[in-house]
Parts: C-alpha cells; structure tokens; sequence
C-alpha cells in the first residue's frame, strides 16, 4: 500500500480525503486527473493496467459531486455506467456500495439488466438512482421509451467501462448511437472512457466525443501508471514438441504442476470444447484431488454461479475457463493465469494475464502453453511484444448497417424523428461518421416497408411519414416487438441438454446441465459420445427444445465440435512470428525439436524473408500439394483457399481441395500446381467476380446474412406472446436469402450482410491487405517431397472442400452407404 | 431426364424431380406440394418484410417444370397460398401467370389447412382428396391411411452428415406403400424427418429422397 501524502488534495472534499487516510490510501494521480477533468466538463479516456483503481476513479467525480448536492433536489439520473457484461455491472455496483456507506453518502446505486425485475425497472423509470448501471442493450431500451427525454435530461455524466473490448464491434456500434442520442437529451453531461492498456487509444478518444465537421474531436487522455511486469513461462520441453493439434495434452503434466504451485489458477483456453477436453484431462492427473472446476458460457447459469460463488469465498484451486472470464470481475485471489493454446494477440494475453494478481505494484504470473511447433513461435513473440510494451492495434470497421435499422426502430419507438435531423445526429457518433445519406435513407426505408425495389408493402408499412413530414411507428404493438428484440448479439439457436438414467425412456423429465447450438446436437446419432458439463455423455435423441442424454463409462469421447480458435491471430503478432521465422539468430532460444525442425526447413526447402509469401509444391501419395504460409489466420485462409481452388480449377490444374490453419494453407490436387504463375494466381483481382460467385453459395455468408437479417428486424427472434428458441422461425433464412441476392443483389441487408463478412467470419479485409503486401514477393519452391513447415498444415483434417460439387459427393457417399447395405450377400 | 429418380408406390411408379415435384408418366400427371404462395406478404402483415419475390420465384421454378414436362394434369397438393388472403394479394403479373398454367392443363387444388377453400377465379377443380389408379392425393396424410397415398404437409427435410459436416435438403420421403412430397414454396421451410410424425407415418423403416443440385440421392431415414 501507498503512504497517505501529507500535503491535503484541493480536488478531494474532507470527507473523501479522510475516508483514503483511513484506509492508508492516498490518491492516485491518474483519479486526482481525472477529477480535473471532470471539473472542467471534460470527456476523458482512462487507459490503465487492471487493479489500478480504475473503476473507483471512473466514479469519484460523480461521488463528489452528488455529495455536495441536496438531496432532496435528486430522484435524478445523476451517472449512467455502462458495462459489457450484466455481472460485471452487478460486481461494480457492489464494489461501488463500500466507499459510499464508509463515507455515509446519501447515494443510491442501482442496476438494471435483464435479471432486474418489472417492478422495479418502472419504480426506476420514475424514481431513477443517483447512479444507474446496465448493458449497452438496456440503454437502448431506455432510449426507446416515449419519457426518454425527461428521464436523461438531468445526466451529468457517463462512464463506459472495459470501453476497449467493445467499442469496435456491433454491440459498439449500437452503445455509440445510444451515445448520440444522450446528447441530444442532456447536450452538457461529460464522459469517461475506461480501457486496459491500448497500442493506440486514439479510436476510443473519438469514439467517446461527438464527431462534427471534417475534423475528427478526440476526448482528453489520462494513462494510469505502468503495472510491475509480468513473470511470463512458456512450457515447451525440449524432449515433445506436437506437430499439430490444439489440445496441448502433452502439457498437462506441466499445468497441473502448475497448478500445484499456485494458490488459484485461471486456466484459460479458447474454445468451449478445449475446456471440457482440458478439465478432463486435468483430472485424470489430479491424485490428490485439489478443487478444481470449469467455467463456460454454456453451462447452466447456475452451475456458473456455483463456481463463481466457489471462487470467490477462495476455495478453488483452479477453474478451467473461456473468455467468459476475461474480463473485469475481481477475483482477488487469483495469482497464476495458464494459458493453453497461443494467446492470439499480445493485448488479449496482456488481459489475460491480468486477471492474476488485481494488485499494481506486485508482478502477474503466467504459464503459456503452446499446444504445437507454430504455436511456440507465437507465444515466444506475444512475450517479446508484452515485455517490450508493444500491442497490438486494431483495424477500425464503419458502424454496421443492420444495427442502424435496429436503432432507427428504436428511435422512432420513443418518437417520431424527422430524418434529417436525426442522419446529423446519428453522424455525430464515431463509427457512423462516414455514413452515406443514401446508406441512411436506404435503411430508414428498410426499416418502413423492407425497402424493395417492388414497392408491394406500403399498405403494410411499420413507419408512415406524419402530414409535418415526421416518421412514427405504425402500431404500438411494433414497439412492443422492437422490446422483445433489443440487441445485437445473435446466438445460435441452443437446445437444453438433459440428464437422463439410462433406464427412463428419451424423452421425459432430467436434470438440464446447459445449453448445446442445435446444429452441434442434430449431427449426433443416437448412441454417440461427447463431452459436456465435464462428463462423457451419450446422446439418445431430441425431443422438441431439449436434447437428452446418459452418462456414459467410455473415458476418450468423440468430440466432432471442434471450431476451430474464436479469435484470429492479431496482425500484429503475425509479423512478429514472421519475423522471427525471418531471422535464425532468434531461433536458439526455441525449445529443441522446433529449432531443429527450422533448420531443417532452411537446408531442405527455405525460410521466407519477413516481407515475402512462401509458396511450396511437391508430390505425396497419389497427389500433388501446394502449401503457402501466409500467417494470416484461419477465416483469411479459408477465403484465401475456396479464391484459389476457383482459379486453380480455371487453370485446369484440377484441385480437390484444402485445409487452412492459423498459419497456413495446403491446398491438393491431381496435377503438379507448380507451374502456375504465381504472381497471376495471387493476384488481388480474386477479390472481384471470384469472390462474388463464391458468395452465393457459401455457407458462412449465410450465417452472416441470417445475423444481421435478425439484427435489422428483419427476422423476429421474438415474438409477443410466443416464447423464444431458433426453433420458432419458420421459415429458413438461407431461402430468404436465395430469393433476395436473385432479385435484388443490391438490397441494403446484402451490404451490411457483406460489410459484415468482409470483416469477419470471412475475414477478406486482411485477406486483401496480405494480397497487397506480397505483390512481387512471392517466392516458389519446388520440392521432391513434403518440407518441414508443410507438415502440420497437411495433419489437419480437411474441413473444407471446394465449393459447390463437394456438397454432392457427401450426398453421393451417404447412398452409397445405404447401397453397400442393401445389396450385401451375407 | 435419365438423372433423376423412379420410385414405385403402391405399385405405380413415379418420377423424383430434383426440384421438388413429382412426374407421374403414365397419367401426365405433374404434382407440386406446399406452393404456400404469398408467404413472404403474409409475414410482412405482421412486420417482417420478406422479400416480395417468393411467388414469383416459385411460379418461375413450376414454369420450367410444367415446360419441361408438358403436363395433361396438374395437382397442386395443398397450402397452394400460404393464408387465406394469400390470393387477393397476387399482383397482375403473377395472377396472369397462373392463369396462363390454368389454361395449358387440367388443375386439381387439393384443398390445405392454410387454404381450405382456394379462390374460385383460380380455375381448376378444387376438392378434399383425389383418387387416380392406385393412388390418392391428399394434403395431409392421414396416420392409419391404406397404400398409395400421396400427401404433403409435411414439408420432409434430411439433415446428412458426412465428415463432419451437416447440410439440410427438402426431401421426398416413402416406405413404398406411400409417399410424402417435400414443400415446393421458395419460403418454405422444413420438418427433420426424424420427427416422430414420420415415425407415426412409417415406422422406422422409410427411405429419404433427398433433393441434389442435379439429381436425387436415397438415402436412409
């Protein structure tokens, strides 16, 4: 702990000051700044490490100046906070509740998210707190109330907080044109931004102002002192290294001894199935049988509380667990963060890693575990960028057009909005500041009728044009359904998974462990085994919104959900690896098996300069591969690899398919692919007509079309009166889809559908930068057999095949199955 | 077309057209299931505004078919409009649409739960059931009906698995001694075969014909 300081702090009333004397506390001089800030009404950004009182600081101008308040004059929104998860509002508003009842404030401190009960959201609404939290979501809610007005108009102040996981996502765009909105009703009230360290916070400084005019605002900064640095460990033994693979279980030897060391751990893995995987294999090595327990976003919410509860009154020794515990909540004692597979970007291991240890001035400990050879490179270089204080930034994409629809619902639920107006305002938000006219009108008119070509629902239209030119709603029930469908984050449609004795019929009654995506579940037959809720299961059927199953006594399940990582390797981190593959000097720090495999790879093939696309060819088997490493992520791979099968097949080169990694891309076929052009057959021209007629048919641009279908309102989760579930849609938006591109291929929907992909599920800005940047850099190597480096690109399972026909060969393998069966002699 | 598939219920045998219909040669009968016209305006009402184009889309998809075939007959099998309105709200183009098909054959409208009674101005015959050699037409099939009963309704989908993945197709699905025809509606969806419906139909012993790009695949229920 700090000393208090002797000289008295003008900006910190008497009571403020002698509640830090009390606790032995003194300031720090980032919420001291803060206070400045404030005083001057100035929006501001906090980029500090995590445990440097950050939130505190967030709220004591608001605490100071609600004290000097009377309080009669109050029964005012004072501060709204805003987080991005509901329990993190719920851990703030408690942590917040200690230093107001020590100081004796008259400050009441409320939440409001979807667990919050009817009573008392509308209590609220008339009588609001002094300081409100809640979601992005229940803003927009708020918004779209007909008392909006008068409920924001005496806001002061706004704090955001965890602002650098979000502002750059859909739920972003919907919280920035919330923002916009709040300054219209209360044009004085400030804000304060709260963000883990950045590599540049520029983006969240304009993020948090009104944008006007061609000159881009930017709020003040205020950086929090550096945390001591982190004792980063990379397992990786001279003795194993894995070709491929994700699961690291040559490495649980290593984590549980890890975790023997450690007061708690965090164990952190990528995906939902990694972590059942990992909990499974931690406890067949657990002999002394320390509590240790799991944590994901599909388990019951109960069985997530449990262990949360566990955690917290200290009696865990580890929890496996997603990104559902990345962020914010305090869990104190923590000191050891494990991290199974590669970190991905140096900023997530940066939080990550933050998460041992809340405390500034002692150092955070941290296990990585690579899970294979590309995977050691990775982690070797995010260490190297996190001690040398490098991150990695990120591409800003434009405010997403389906949210928009979302909002101008919203909007026109509380009242009706002259457009004009409301296109100005809605340009004052930082992701929307490039916004078209055209693109806005193209969604208000989405919005009214569908916004068809052939005008035929005008008699159906959900917003009509008032005689002064004004847009309202058609029906109150509209706004009622707007309610039911607030919100940007489309899940799966999920089934409840239920825990049946073998002996019960399928069918009836069980215990529910958690929710599944259905289309996870519909591939299962009968008689299958996974591994869910940290049991092997089988699966015994599906019986409308539930899917049943036994335990079972198998030990290795048959797991076939593997997605893949969630996150792509930041572009950062690429060039670093590449850059390290790049530079030999650097290998001698690698654990043996991987330094020997580069060397091999140098003397046998090449290793590519940090700036150049290796591109190799070689015969195997009866087929003929190509492999390029251009460390772009698996989405970009993927892209990259249907684009090039496309060409390849032009050329008569005659592929059969390919496999894409985080790293790389093996694509195989009949014919020596070696002496195509290769400069031609990267060239960025794939991005055109390749890419379009690809489109169509894909299957991940469909689930993206289906997302902001759902986003823009065009497909109601929800209805009033029928209960929730993917189910209830009934009819498939692959087909609304088919029918839409055939007819009107420019709809607002398929460009926001596109915006969408581009960025993400397919990931084709990165793919069109990486393009770019090995134009005239790309060099061939033509081989007698498999290199090194193509290895574990060629030990992934082929996941993908070339589009289109592959489709029918599953269908033609199916019969032939039912052939074989139909016409065997025995 | 030499891809595509014939089956025989009840003895009579019968073409799968990858499309979705069925061609029954020896009467020149063609047979669409589950048109459900007019889906996309009836969800619009209620404020999902589908794309307008479904009618139109189906009418394109049928006038191949009924080129492509010259049919003496047409039965549509039920749910031709998605609701009761649904016929009021064709525009001209696709009532003259309709009207052209009226009048190049003979039209059956089975009657369907969405449309008990399609509109008169359709010409045609409309009726309940149908019964043609050893056949019968009927919208919804009845659970303890006898052999060759030809029904919709249903809307059969299969989901097949192979290597990983799983892909979703409409689908014919029969045990021989009837049929269920798969929905032929650009907006309509599907029911997985495994439902018990289809149990209560069959039993567990039936064969999914399930729709390809170019031909028709049999694959076990």
């Amino acid at each position: 702990m700090l000393a208090f300081a002797d000289s008295p702090q003008p900006l910190l009333p008497a009571r403020f000051e002698r509640w830090f004397a009390a606790r032995g506390w003194r300031p720090r001089a980032h919420q001291l700044a803060l206070l400045e800030h404030a005083a001057k009404g100035e929006s501001v950004l906090l980029v500090a490490p995590t445990g440097g009182g950050k939130t505190l600081a967030g709220f004591l101008p608001s605490l100071i100046e609600l004290e000097s308040q009377p309080a009669r004059r109050r029964a005012r929104l004072h501060t709204l906070y805003i987080s991005p998860l509901k329990a993190l509002a719920v851990d703030v508003s408690r942590n917040l509740e200690t230093p107001v009842a020590e100081m004796g404030l008259a400050v009441r401190i409320e939440t409001r998210t979807g667990d919050t009960p009817p009573s008392r959201r509308t209590r609220q609404r008339y009588t609001p707190p002094d300081i409100l939290l809640t979601t992005p979501e229940q803003l927009a809610l708020l918004i779209a109330s007909r008392d909006a007005p008068r409920f924001f108009a005496s806001l002061s102040a706004v704090v955001l907080d965890e602002l650098h996981a979000y502002h750059n996502t859909k739920r972003g765009d919907l919280l920035a044109l919330g923002l916009a909105r709040l300054q219209a009703f209360a044009p004085g009230h400030r804000r304060v931004g709260l963000s883990a360290t950045v590599a540049d916070p520029a983006p969240l400084q304009r993020y948090l102002v009104p944008q006007r005019g061609s000159v881009q605002s930017l709020s003040a900064l205020v950086r929090g002192a550096a945390g001591a640095v982190p004792e980063i460990a990379i397992s990786a033994s001279d003795a194993y290294v894995p070709w491929a693979g994700h699961l690291a279980v040559h490495a649980m030897g290593d984590v549980m001894n890890a975790v023997r060391g450690s007061q708690t751990a965090l164990v952190f893995v990528n995906t939902r199935s990694q972590a059942e995987r990992t909990f499974q294999h931690l406890w067949q090595l657990n002999e002394e049988n320390l509590p240790i327990a799991l944590h994901h976003g599909s388990l019951a919410p109960a069985q997530r509380r449990k262990v949360e509860a566990a955690m917290a009154r200290g009696e865990l020794r580890a929890v496996v667990c997603t990104s559902t515990l990345d962020l914010g909540i305090d869990w104190g004692a923590v000191d050891r963060v494990i991290c199974i597979g590669a970190p991905k970007g140096a900023a997530r291991l940066v939080q990550r890693i933050g998460r041992a240890n809340h405390r500034l001035d002692e150092p955070s400990r941290a296990l990585l575990v690579p899970a294979n050879r590309f995977e050691v490179l990775e982690c070797e270089a995010a260490r190297d960028a996190v001690l040398a204080g490098e991150l990695d930034g990120e591409d800003l994409r434009a405010g997403s057009l389906d949210v928009l629809a979302q909002h101008v619902m919203g909007i026109a639920c509380a009242a009706p909005f002259d457009a004009d107006a409301l296109y100005t305002e809605v340009a004052t938000a930082a992701p929307y500041r490039a916004l078209s006219r055209k693109d806005f009108d193209d969604v208000v008119d989405f919005v009214a009728t569908g916004g068809y070509a052939l005008k035929r629902y005008d008699r159906y239209a959900k917003l009509r044009r008032t005689k002064e030119g004004l847009w309202r709603i058609a029906h109150p029930r509209l706004a009622q359904m707007y309610r039911l469908n607030v919100g940007v984050i489309i899940e799966e449609p999920m089934l409840d998974v239920r825990l049946q004795s073998k002996g019960r019929p399928a069918g009836a009654g069980g215990r529910v462990l958690g929710q599944l995506e259905e289309y996870f579940l519909e591939q299962l037959v009968p008689g299958d085994t996974f591994v869910f809720a940290g049991k092997v299961l089988a699966f015994r059927g599906i019986r409308e919104t539930a899917a049943y199953v036994s335990p079972s006594h198998d030990t290795e399940a048959h797991i076939p959900s593997y997605m893949g990582g969630k996150f792509p390797l930041s572009t950062f981190l690429a060039a670093r690896v590449r850059e390290m593959l790049a530079n030999p000097n650097t290998w001698g720090n690698l654990p043996m098996p991987v330094g020997e495999w580069l060397r091999i790879q140098e003397w046998r093939s090449l290793i590519p300069e940090a700036g150049q696309l290796l591109v190799e060819t070689f015969p195997r088997g009866s087929r003929e591969f190509l492999v390029c490493y251009p460390f772009e992520g698996r989405l970009a791979h993927q892209t990259l690899g249907m684009l090039l099968t496309r060409r390849l097949e032009r050329l008569r080169l005659r592929p059969l398919g390919f496999s894409a990694n985080e790293y790389a891309l093996a694509i195989w076929g009949l014919r020596d692919m070696g002496g195509a052009d290769m400069d031609r057959l990267f060239d960025e021209d794939m991005l055109g007509d390749d890419l379009d007629a690809w489109l169509a048919d894909s299957a991940l641009y469909k689930r993206t079309f289906r997302n902001c279908a759902i986003i823009a309102g065009l497909i109601q989760r929800r209805q009033p009166g029928a209960e929730k579930t993917g189910r209830q849609v009934t009819f498939s938006p692959d087909l609304i889809y088919d029918v839409l591109r055939e007819h009107e291929p420019d709809h607002v929907l398929l460009r926001a559908t596109y915006q969408d992909a581009a960025a993400g599920l397919l990931d084709i800005q990165r793919l069109a930068q990486m393009l770019a940047r090995v134009k005239g850099r790309i060099v061939k190597k033509r081989l007698d057999r498999v290199s090194p480096l193509a290895v574990p690109a060629l030990l992934e399972i082929a996941k993908e095949m070339v589009a289109g026909e592959a489709h029918e060969d599953l269908l033609h393998e199916a019969e032939e199955a039912l052939v074989k069966e139909a016409m065997r002699v025995d | 077309m030499s891809t595509d598939l014939f089956v025989r219920v009840n003895g009579e045998s019968l073409l799968l057209d990858a499309a979705g219909a069925l061609w029954w040669p020896e009467e020149q009968t063609l047979v669409f299931a589950d048109l459900h016209f007019e889906k996309g305006s009836a969800y619009a009402r209620r404020g999902q505004m589908l794309p307008p184009y479904d009618t139109r889309t189906t009418l394109k998809r049928m006038g191949s078919l009924i080129d492509r075939y010259a049919p003496a007959r047409v039965i549509a099998l039920g749910d031709s409009f998605h609701d009761r309105g649904g016929a009021e709200r064709l525009d001209g183009h696709e009532r003259e649409c309709l009207a052209r098909f009226g009048r190049s054959a003979e039209w059956i409208w089975i009657a369907g739960n969405h449309d008990p009674a399609p509109p008169s101005w359709l010409g045609g015959r409309i009726c309940d059931a149908l019964a043609i050699g050893g056949l019968v037409f009927r919208h919804e099939p009845l659970p303890k009906a006898g052999a060759g009963e030809i029904a919709g309704h249903l809307h059969p989908c299969k989901h097949v698995t192979r290597r990983g993945r799983t892909m979703r197709r409409r689908c014919f699905a029969s045990d021989g001694a009837r049929l269920v025809m798969p929905a032929f509606g650009a907006y309509a969806g599907g029911l997985d075969v495994r439902d018990w419906a289809f149990r209560t139909l069959f039993g567990a012993a039936f064969v999914s014909y399930v729709l390809g790009t170019r031909r028709v695949y049999a694959i076990a229920a």
